[in-house]
């Protein structure tokens, strides 16, 4: 199929697809950009461009710093706990365990719900109320003699945040098992079977020889697990609505795009966003896409 | 159970195997008690009377089940549903069909620079919204298709094309080129030979596509609460305003989550398995 005369009918059967795209993305990634060199406030129509100023006052905007911190926070606790925990399941499931389609399949269940019903639910199960007001897992905490796992959730000071990754994890480590799972099972038999007969112990196949397998799967979990967390949003209005304390970028940036009408710093955070996922994305793309050229 | 697990592989029975297995089922149910604790909370809440629900009992068994919350949720949840399924039903089946589309030419019709394009389309499966939340909706009103569904659907279509494209043209991968090709030397051109020869066969991928599309649509609270109004709300918003207000009672709320949260429960039930091929071709792997 080589033919010059043959590509036009492909060409065309792709291009609506292509412009749009082009114009959706790339477009207005530049369009935004544009927005963030200038100093545009939502209601007047003149703007004058203004370089990186927007840039540079947010690295000194106290707000920004929460939101890097808690941004910080939240990937660490959540991708850390979800690729654990992932890996972990899917290792176990792998044992030839009775009734691992019913395990996989409640695991995963989460996955079928939105954030937003995450929240909600886990709002209500995370409530901080003390005394006698105490509630939720707390209340259980407290009636199973396990007190110290009581605490104060969401509004603990400057760990908030943890609270927030733990719905988060409830939500994705099924996901993440799945992914893993997939990988275990693309291990020939033959190989576990061959280091079996060299003597090596079940622990020492696993960490030896698959693990090392199976890399590339842990690679597209830290990227999925990575980009949901650097944008998370809905997770946290859900549980916690606006407040300071466990501010993100994706939450400033929409305060101040549509309740403060500051567009150009609106426009300034998402870019931040945007180049902190694209640091890691493009070259995971490059390199998945071009290994996988057929 | 473990014994017999011993016994089919051949090995000794050893003390040491039989705790080895009970640790390994004490950790999967350990962790089937994580997944699960918050639906049983869900569903025993939602089921509740209001005079049960305060929060010193909310970890009680039922007493009795109540239906009136589901009810009050209706009332205050239907209109919402009724939205999500109008922007659902269309936004899957078209970014399943552009999908396909993109996926036969990019599979079968690769031309210089087509693994390029792949990749370019890929990344708008990756960027974070925010980056073109701004120009979007400048956009969207531009087009005169601010605060309605219409709007969404449009947005919803764009922003499935890569994973879309991604899933159909993994599938296509693995059908034979002979195929396309005897369509071909028949005389057949590029659009007979897809809704001939490949369309029909791509049942598979769709039910595929169409559950991501699904539950993503119906699971989107961004685009949603920037690009719509109170009337044209999606379930996601309309859930996030009555679980943010203090008036409404907890079992309500609870009541108002399942009802939410059931349709694309139901599919994943139902069709969990083509639910998870989705998600896998979600990681590149199809």
């Amino acid at each position: 199929m080589k033919s010059l005369k043959r590509h036009w009918p492909a060409l065309a059967l792709l291009s609506p697809s292509l412009i749009v795209l082009a114009v959706f993305v790339y477009g207005f990634i530049g369009t935004n950009i544009q927005i963030s060199l200038t100093d545009e406030q939502g209601l007047n129509a003149d703007s004058n461009f203004i370089g990186f100023d927007n840039y540079l006052a947010l690295l000194d905007d106290p707000r920004f710093h929460i939101d890097v911190w808690n941004t910080g926070v939240f990937s660490v606790a959540f991708i850390g706990v979800s690729l654990f925990l992932g890996l972990g399941l899917a290792i176990l499931l792998d044992q030839k365990m009775k009734a691992e389609g019913f395990f996989r399949s409640i695991y995963l269940l989460p996955m079928a719900v939105s954030f937003i019903v995450t929240g909600v639910v886990w709002r209500w199960l995370m409530n901080p109320a003390e005394g006698s007001r105490m509630s939720g897992l707390n209340l259980l905490f407290d009636t199973l003699g396990l007190d110290f796992l009581v605490n104060q959730w969401h509004l603990t000071p400057t760990w908030g945040m943890l609270a927030i990754a733990l719905p988060a994890v409830w939500q994705m480590s099924g996901y993440t098992m799945a992914l893993f799972l997939a990988g275990l099972r693309s291990v020939p038999d033959e190989v576990k079977e061959a280091a079996r007969m060299d003597g090596a112990s079940e622990l020492a196949i696993y960490w030896r020889i698959i693990l090392p397998m199976i890399r590339p799967v842990a690679l597209s979990a830290v990227v999925i697990l990575g980009h949901i967390s650097l944008k998370v949003f809905d997770l946290i209005i859900a549980i916690a609505g606006k407040q300071l304390a466990l501010d993100v970028p994706a939450i400033y940036m929409w305060q101040t795009t549509f309740d403060a009408y500051n567009f150009a710093r609106g426009a300034t955070l998402a870019t931040y966003i945007l180049i902190s996922v694209a640091v890691f994305v493009i070259p995971y793309l490059y390199f998945t896409t071009r290994k996988d050229k057929v | 159970m473990s014994l017999e697990m011993v016994r089919e592989r051949k090995k000794p029975v050893t003390p040491a195997l039989v705790v080895g297995k009970t640790i390994q089922y004490g950790l999967l149910f350990f962790f089937l008690a994580f997944f699960l604790i918050p639906i049983y909370v869900v569903l025993v809440t939602s089921l509740k009377p209001l005079d049960q629900v305060s929060l010193q009992r909310m970890w009680e068994f039922l007493a009795a089940i109540d239906i009136a919350n589901y009810l009050l949720a209706w009332e205050k949840l239907g209109l919402y549903i009724g939205n999500s399924f109008l922007l659902v039903i269309p936004g899957a089946l078209l970014a399943a069909l552009l999908g396909s589309l993109n996926g036969y030419v990019l599979s079968k019709w690769k031309f210089r620079g087509s693994d390029l394009i792949f990749t370019l389309i890929l990344f708008g499966m990756f960027i974070p919204y925010q980056a073109i939340l701004i120009p979007l909706v400048q956009t969207v009103r531009e087009l005169g298709l601010y605060g309605g569904i219409p709007g969404l659907i449009l947005v919803h279509v764009i922003y499935g094309l890569p994973i879309m494209t991604l899933i159909f043209r993994n599938y296509y991968l693995a059908v034979p080129d002979e195929l396309v090709e005897a369509a071909l030397m028949d005389g057949s051109g590029i659009f007979k030979t897809y809704w001939q020869i490949i369309f029909p066969i791509s049942i598979p991928a769709f039910i595929v596509g169409i559950i991501w599309e699904f539950t993503s649509i119906w699971n989107d609270f961004l685009f949603a609460v920037v690009l719509t109004g109170p009337d044209s709300w999606p379930v996601t918003v309309a859930l996030n305003n009555i679980a943010g207000s203090q008036i409404v009672q907890w079992n309500v709320q609870m009541a108002a989550a399942v009802l939410a949260s059931l349709p694309t429960i139901i599919v994943y039930i139902f069709l969990g398995k083509y639910f998870l091929r989705g998600m896998l071709a979600g990681s590149l792997k199809g």
